[in-house]
């Protein structure tokens, strides 16, 4: 008895419920109708990639496909340990990073400071729309530009220490002066554009705060020290820490135009390995495996980021 | 009183003079470069061999545009570049606005999953060689389309779009729907006209980013005759088979020298983005900010 009326209610619910989706699909049937091209991309360019790792444990064959190939559990991670240029990856990835860290964090807010301090609103546009410039140069000119003003022999750079008495420098034939280059070339190219998030925090400070400083006898060094920079700061921590979680990103496509095997030494990264590896190679699925641990570094990286965000200022990122 | 005011104005004013030096030093490290290949791409020969060219060109020489404008590979490739930043952001404008709007209405019944299912992808993705060979997979190798599709989407973009039309006003919504406007008409009849600022500044950040993309356009296009103008610059800038067709162009022409056919060929597919810049520089500035308070 109780049981026939709970199952009766079951199914009442179950029958409601799916009534109540035949009228959400009703009702709200376009929106079904423009999200689905939008959802076959995800499934397409997103999820199906993802799903594609699984050949990491794989010995995938293209001709198989991920199916048929046999599966080989941890090989090409253990590969990729024992492989002789691991340990050159890893510390070119890290290295690279870290300096462009180091230099590319503090530029843009030494830049957006200065802008502040800008009084001719004339002179501050026109130098903010100089600075974002290169941001949208593409990777390829700015690269081309350094090859060529680097070049032993036509170079700009070699002709002006050419009249300085000093021989020519092979910039890419030796390995000591990639990480330099590829750091510069980073913060020319977005340190304009990375300034524009301090800018506009700058921006929203009360103007009371410096009147009431001026009226104190604060001169602007003073009024930088003890308000400019405290009130940045919240912003400042916030995209340390979004730069911190992004730390094994390398913008592996300047390397690529840039490096030549001379100085794999100190170019070569983890993303340029695996590009050789698997696009040129064809070795897939150890390119995939290589990929994959970069992935979940970088992942724990992000998460381990945010952790600290949340602690430290009480904001996450997500 | 009196001497401690001047002493405080004398140091505004060193402090003042540092910061303009700083800033007027970045703007110069900004665009010397720039004009430096310029003046050097149209400089006669002579100058630029004996190395005598540093701020203005010496002597006027069109030779070296005229050699790389007379690739025929060039122009193809140029055209390229066009199809797939034209036709690329339209299509991806579209896609991005058919998810921005059904994620920015609360009464969605999907909008959560959809939000998650989305918003996944900024932290999880497949990685290089899964990508490629999802492409392989669907044929898409060495076509158009494959051009067109692969970076179709930034789910960021979608992100800053649906906040957009969240922010909109609701009731011109609601009144179109008592006056039994469907979903479909609302979108383009209300929502896509009021969102105009921010459909350009999502627009223009495509655009650039299809007209300089090169990476995955070298490896997913093999026919020479799909390739964008930046995958063929990267060549002349790099590869050694490119320089047999400039030896060819370089006997035939003695105006031209290998380096100045590079810097020509690189102002020649920067210059579009060089001259719209000014111009559509308050739009830019405008999508970050828009993106940065968004989200």
């Amino acid at each position: 008895m109780l049981e026939r009326a709970m199952s009766t209610s079951s199914q009442k619910v179950r029958v409601s419920r799916m009534r109540g989706i035949k009228q959400e699909l009703v009702k709200n049937k376009w929106l079904y109708i423009m999200f689905l091209p939008v959802l076959v991309w995800f499934i397409l360019f997103a999820y199906w990639p993802m799903y594609g790792l699984v050949i990491a444990f794989q010995k995938y064959n293209v001709v198989k496909g991920i199916s048929g190939s046999e599966w080989v559990g941890f090989k090409y991670f253990k590969q990729f340990f024992e492989d002789p240029f691991f340990f050159r990856l890893m510390r070119n990835t890290l290295l690279v990073n870290i300096y462009s860290l180091i230099f590319g964090f503090p530029i843009p807010i030494i830049l957006a400071l200065c802008f502040n301090e800008i009084k001719n609103m004339m002179f501050k546009k026109v130098s903010q729309t100089i600075s974002y410039l290169p941001h949208f140069i593409s990777t390829v000119v700015v690269c081309g530009m350094a090859l060529s003003f680097l070049s032993p022999s036509v170079g700009i750079v070699n002709i002006i220490l050419s009249k300085f008495g000093i021989d020519s420098i092979y910039f890419f034939q030796n390995p000591d002066y990639f990480r330099t280059i590829y750091v510069f070339l980073g913060v020319w190219q977005g340190a304009g554009f990375a300034a524009i998030i301090y800018i506009s925090a700058l921006a929203g400070i009360s103007p009371e705060l410096y009147e009431a400083a001026k009226i104190d006898g604060a001169n602007r060094w003073k009024q930088l020290c003890y308000i400019t920079l405290p009130s940045l700061l919240p912003t400042v921590v916030i995209m340390l820490l979004l730069n911190l979680g992004g730390m094994l990103n390398t913008d592996f496509t300047k390397i690529i135009l840039l490096y030549n095997p001379t100085i794999y030494e100190t170019a070569d990264v983890l993303n340029t390995y695996v590009y050789r590896k698997g696009l040129i190679d064809a070795n897939y699925s150890y390119a995939t495996a290589v990929g994959l641990f970069q992935g979940v570094i970088g992942f724990i990286l992000v998460y381990g980021a945010n952790f600290l965000s949340r602690k430290v200022s009480k904001t996450s990122l997500w | 009183m009196l001497l401690g005011k001047k002493r405080i104005e004398k140091g505004d004013i060193f402090f003042a003079i540092f910061i303009y030096a700083f800033v007027i030093g970045v703007c110069i490290l900004t665009l010397y470069p720039f004009l430096y290949i310029l003046s050097i791409s149209l400089s006669d020969t002579g100058s630029v061999t004996r190395n005598e060219v540093f701020l203005l060109p010496k002597g006027f020489n069109l030779a070296a545009f005229e050699t790389v404008l007379s690739y025929k590979g060039i122009m193809i490739a140029y055209g390229n570049t066009i199809f797939y930043t034209v036709v690329g952001t339209i299509v991806s404008l579209l896609l991005t606005t058919l998810a921005a709007y059904p994620l920015s209405r609360q009464d969605w019944k999907f909008r959560n999953i959809a939000t998650i299912f989305l918003v996944i992808t900024l932290w999880f993705g497949g990685g290089i060689i899964p990508f490629y060979l999802v492409i392989k997979n669907l044929h898409l190798l060495d076509t158009r389309l494959s051009i067109l599709l692969y970076a179709a989407i930034s789910t960021f973009y979608i992100i800053i779009v649906r906040s957009y039309f969240e922010s909109l006003p609701k009731e011109l919504e609601e009144s179109a729907k008592i006056d039994g406007a469907n979903d479909l008409r609302i979108f383009i009849q209300i929502i896509l006209p009021l969102s105009k600022p921010v459909l350009a500044a999502i627009g223009l950040y495509y655009a650039i980013g299809k007209w300089n993309s090169f990476f995955w356009e070298m490896i997913l296009i093999n026919n020479e005759k799909l390739l964008p103008v930046q995958a063929v610059l990267v060549r002349i800038i790099r590869d050694s088979s490119f320089d047999r067709e400039m030896e060819k162009a370089l006997v035939q022409n003695a105006a031209v020298l290998p380096i100045t056919i590079q810097y020509a060929a690189i102002i020649i597919t920067s210059l579009p983005i060089i001259a719209v810049y000014p111009f559509l520089q308050k739009y830019f500035v405008k999508g970050v900010m828009i993106g940065a308070v968004k989200s």
